[in-house]
This record gives C-alpha cells, sequence and structure tokens, in this order.
C-alpha cells in the first residue's frame, strides 16, 4: 500500500463532479472520471456526486453504469454518496414505488428539508471526526428516514439521520465537495484504505 | 443554527445542474416529458421565446397556476421568470416556491436602469450575460449563476457562440493581466474590481455559466459544450421541435457526452425537424432581445 496513489472514481454524468475531484486531489488521491464501466475497472472506491437523482439515475441506467457498478460494490469496493448518490445507494425511496442502486440497507425521504429557499447551512456533528463541527452545506437535501440493524448512524440534524455508513457504502445527505473541509474525504479515503489492505493479504 | 439563503448554497444549488440540460416547459405535460427526457430542471412559462417573439406586446411574469401545475408534476427543480428589475414578480416567485429564478430578456423589461438586487432574497437567481463586465455586474447584484444572452426564440445558435467566446476569452485575458492592470480593466469593462481580481487568481467565474438562447439541435448543446458552457438552457427548442421526446433526450445525451462524435452522429439521427430558425440579418435592433439588460 505504501507509496501507491489511491485512484478514487467520480460518477461523471452530472452534477458536481469537478468539486470532488478538487478535493479528491486535496487528500493526495487521484480522481478518475467515471462515465463509462471501461473506467471502474481501475478505480479503488466511487463517488456518486450530488446532482439531480432522477436524471441521474436515468443515465446510469442508459449508459450500461448500473449493473457494473452494483457488481463491485457488492464486491466491496467502498462507495460514497453525497445528496443525489445517496438516493441512489437506497434501497428504498419514500413515495416511489422504484428504487435505483439498491445498494444500502436504508429508506431516503427526497428534499425533505423542502424546496430551494429552505436549502441551509449548520453544524454538523460527525460520529469519529474529531475537532469542530462539520458545515454541513443541505441543498433540496434528502434524509434517511430508517436504517437496517447493520446500518451505523454517523449525524443526526434536527432528529433525522444525515449520515450513515455500511460496510464499505458511505452515505451523506449534505456536500463536503462544496466545502474546503477535506475530513469526510479523508474517512472515505480511510475506509478505501482498510478495504485495500484486506484484499491484499 | 441553519442559516438559509448564503452564498454557498445558492450557487451550490447551480453547481449541481452541472452537465445538464434545462428545458422550457408551458404545461404540467410538457414538464413531464422533460423530466423523463431527462432534464436536470425545468424553465415554467406561459410561452416558449419564439411564441413571445410572434405575439408581441409586452410579455411579462408566467400566471402562478403554470407555475404551480409544473412544480405539482415533476421532483426536479423548476425555475421561472420575471421582468428584469421587476422585485415584485421576483418576490411573488420566491413565495410560490419556484427553485430558481431567471430575471430574464425575453420578458420585457420593468426597469430601464436598474436589475433586481438578488442578494435581498433567498431564492437564488441566474441572469444572461454577453460579455464579462456584464456577467460580473450580475454576480455583483448577487446571481448566483450566469447564461449567454444567445438571442431567444430564433433557433440561431450565432449569438450564443459570440457570447461564451466573448466571456471566455476575457477571462484570458484578465488571468494574463499583472494585478496592477486589473483597476484600468475593471474600468474599461464596467466590473467589479474584487471579482476581476478573484477570476484573476482562481481563472475562472466565480459562478456556473450555461449556455442558452437558440440551442436548436443536438449539435448545437454540444458545441456550446465544446465552448465551454456548464450546461444548457433549451428554450423553444424541444417542444417546437416535430419530436419533443426524441428531441430532448438526444438534446440531454449530447450535452453529457459532448465529445463522442459517433455518438452524436447517431443520436442526431431520425429525430425529426427541429425548429424553424431565424436569420439575425433578419431581426432589426428593437427585435433583439439579448439588447435588453445593462
Amino acid at each position: 500500500m505504501i507509496g501507491m496513489i489511491l485512484k478514487i472514481g467520480i460518477l461523471d454524468v452530472q452534477g458536481a463532479v469537478s468539486e470532488h475531484a478538487k478535493s479528491i486531489r486535496n487528500i493526495g488521491a487521484e480522481p478518475v472520471l467515471v462515465k463509462h464501466p471501461e473506467s471502474l475497472v481501475e478505480v479503488h472506491g466511487l463517488i456518486l456526486p450530488g446532482g439531480e437523482s432522477t436524471t441521474l439515475g436515468t443515465l446510469i441506467r442508459k449508459y450500461g453504469l448500473y449493473e457494473p457498478i452494483r457488481e463491485r460494490a457488492r464486491q466491496g469496493m467502498p462507495v460514497f454518496g453525497t445528496c443525489a448518490g445517496l438516493i441512489l445507494l437506497a434501497r428504498k425511496i419514500e413515495g416511489q414505488d422504484d428504487h435505483h442502486l439498491d445498494l444500502m440497507d436504508i429508506t431516503v425521504n427526497r428534499n425533505s428539508f423542502g424546496r430551494q429557499r429552505d436549502s441551509f447551512e449548520a453544524d454538523i456533528e460527525f460520529e469519529g471526526l474529531s475537532g469542530a463541527p462539520f458545515p454541513g452545506v443541505f441543498i433540496r437535501a434528502p434524509h434517511i428516514v430508517t436504517a437496517g440493524s447493520d446500518v451505523q448512524v454517523l449525524a443526526m440534524y434536527q432528529d433525522r439521520i444525515v449520515a450513515a455508513r455500511q460496510g464499505n457504502l458511505l452515505a451523506a445527505s449534505f456536500h463536503p465537495e462544496l466545502t474546503s473541509d477535506l475530513r469526510l474525504h479523508e474517512y472515505f479515503k480511510a475506509v478505501i484504505e482498510r478495504q485495500c489492505a484486506a484484499e491484499c493479504v | 443554527m441553519a442559516v438559509v439563503g448564503t452564498e454557498r448554497v445558492k450557487r451550490g444549488m447551480a453547481q449541481m445542474q452541472k452537465n445538464g440540460v434545462i428545458m422550457d416547459v408551458v404545461t404540467a405535460e410538457q414538464a413531464k416529458i422533460a423530466e423523463a427526457a431527462g432534464a436536470v430542471a425545468v424553465m415554467a412559462l406561459e410561452r416558449v421565446p419564439s411564441d413571445i417573439r410572434a405575439a408581441g406586446g409586452v410579455a411579462r411574469m408566467a400566471d402562478p397556476t403554470i407555475v404551480e401545475q409544473v412544480m405539482k408534476a415533476v421532483s426536479i427543480p423548476v425555475m421561472a421568470k420575471c421582468r428584469i428589475g421587476h422585485i415584485v414578480e421576483a418576490r411573488i416567485l420566491e413565495s410560490l416556491g419556484v427553485d430558481y429564478i431567471d430575471e430574464s430578456e425575453v420578458l420585457t423589461p420593468a426597469d430601464d436602469k436598474y436589475h433586481v438586487n438578488k442578494r435581498e432574497f433567498t431564492v437564488p437567481f441566474v441572469c444572461g450575460a454577453r460579455d464579462l463586465g456584464e456577467a460580473l455586474r450580475r454576480i455583483a447584484e448577487g446571481a448566483a449563476m450566469i447564461r449567454t444572452k444567445g438571442e431567444p426564440g430564433t433557433g440561431n445558435i450565432v449569438e450564443a457562440v459570440k457570447h461564451i467566446r466573448m466571456v471566455q476569452s476575457q477571462i484570458r485575458r484578465v488571468v494574463s493581466m499583472s494585478e496592477d492592470e486589473l483597476v484600468a480593466e475593471s474600468k474599461e469593462i464596467g466590473a467589479p474590481y474584487e471579482l476581476l481580481l478573484e477570476i484573476h487568481r482562481t481563472g475562472s467565474l466565480p459562478v456556473v455559466n450555461f449556455a442558452a438562447g437558440g440551442v436548436a439541435t443536438p449539435a448545437d448543446a454540444a458545441l456550446m459544450m465544446e465552448l465551454g458552457s456548464d450546461g444548457v438552457f433549451v428554450g423553444s427548442g424541444v417542444f417546437k421541435s416535430e419530436n419533443p421526446e426524441k428531441f430532448g433526450r438526444a438534446i440531454v445525451d449530447a450535452t453529457m457526452n459532448f465529445k463522442d462524435y459517433d455518438l452524436l452522429a447517431k443520436i442526431s439521427q431520425g429525430i425529426g425537424t427541429p425548429m424553424k430558425g431565424i436569420e439575425m440579418s433578419t431581426l432589426s435592433i428593437n427585435e433583439r432581445m439579448a439588447e435588453r439588460g445593462w
């Protein structure tokens, strides 16, 4: 592991891709834009960025990314979903019969804090992060309504779950990529490093 | 303590739309078609720009009933237009809960000198610009997103190309200047010095910049992305085409895969006739919407 530069993929269909790429470079990893299934092969982990979840959900199916992402995530590839990315990871979306990647045992409520005029910033106490609270940027944000027994709740805001982890899967309602605080990207990098270490043995 | 309406959540909302297509719609049914085609947002209107052009007279904010019907029909963000400088139309749209307001030259301006002070609103605004000075004046007023003006409702991409090329070349110029030249440049183009200094240091606009005004085909959308746009607004182009479903999907694919020319060749086939266009030289100066705004 030592001396190896981690390659972290970012789903490059639509949304805040360049912002995540910048954060990934700033933690000393290499961002890889994932537009086609072939690019998935070389990455050690994958970020599902913020964007429009309806659009992203339609297009990952259309561009043949749906099954490859599911397959690699099930084999243990770490995946980090932010905002729309969290909705993509969920098993169930409230008020809808369909779901997207169905990887994480959570039920989500979309736009649960209201429309854009209700979008806000607030400090978040994040389990396992040392130092000051994390600056949470919530934009038409979803929240996790219920989480399965394997899911560890990492952050709450106004009694709602806004960040959680289930093994190799990490999800947040807010946008760490819109801040200069790199602690959540570092957290994800640590998840990838542990996964790589386990696979290399 | 939660803080709403910060610069970061306003600009961030536009960042989430990047690489996407925002489509003009006039009914809830059209909004559903746009959402299914993969639009990242819809612009709720009473008439698309080409019909506004044809109808003449004073064009105003849409009937709130239409805006509300569109908001109920889709889960993607809904935008709506207010007249330039019309503070109250903007407040009404904010009260309705629209996700973004376009202070737009497509409507007849309500104020011949001043734009809305967009910093006072919780809802974010997008504004049109033909050059860097105009873009930075709008950003100084609080616009959280910029788009080219192009020439709306013409189906002719030439003006939008002119505007995006102008902004890009002015940014390159500002980046290459020495810092002591920036004050004179600020006076020259009518842009706040602090924003020019920020561009000089970062190399880019501080907000997302979309293309608008004349996008009529998938190739037009891809061209605007090629020239550095962050995404595309399509006004009359989708629902004035022969087959809006197919056309809408093709424009979304073209925007997201603008460098994949094999794909562009494929998706440009069998999608029917685009909207009928208008040659610029046939428009007199007072028929040009892009001239509105200051």
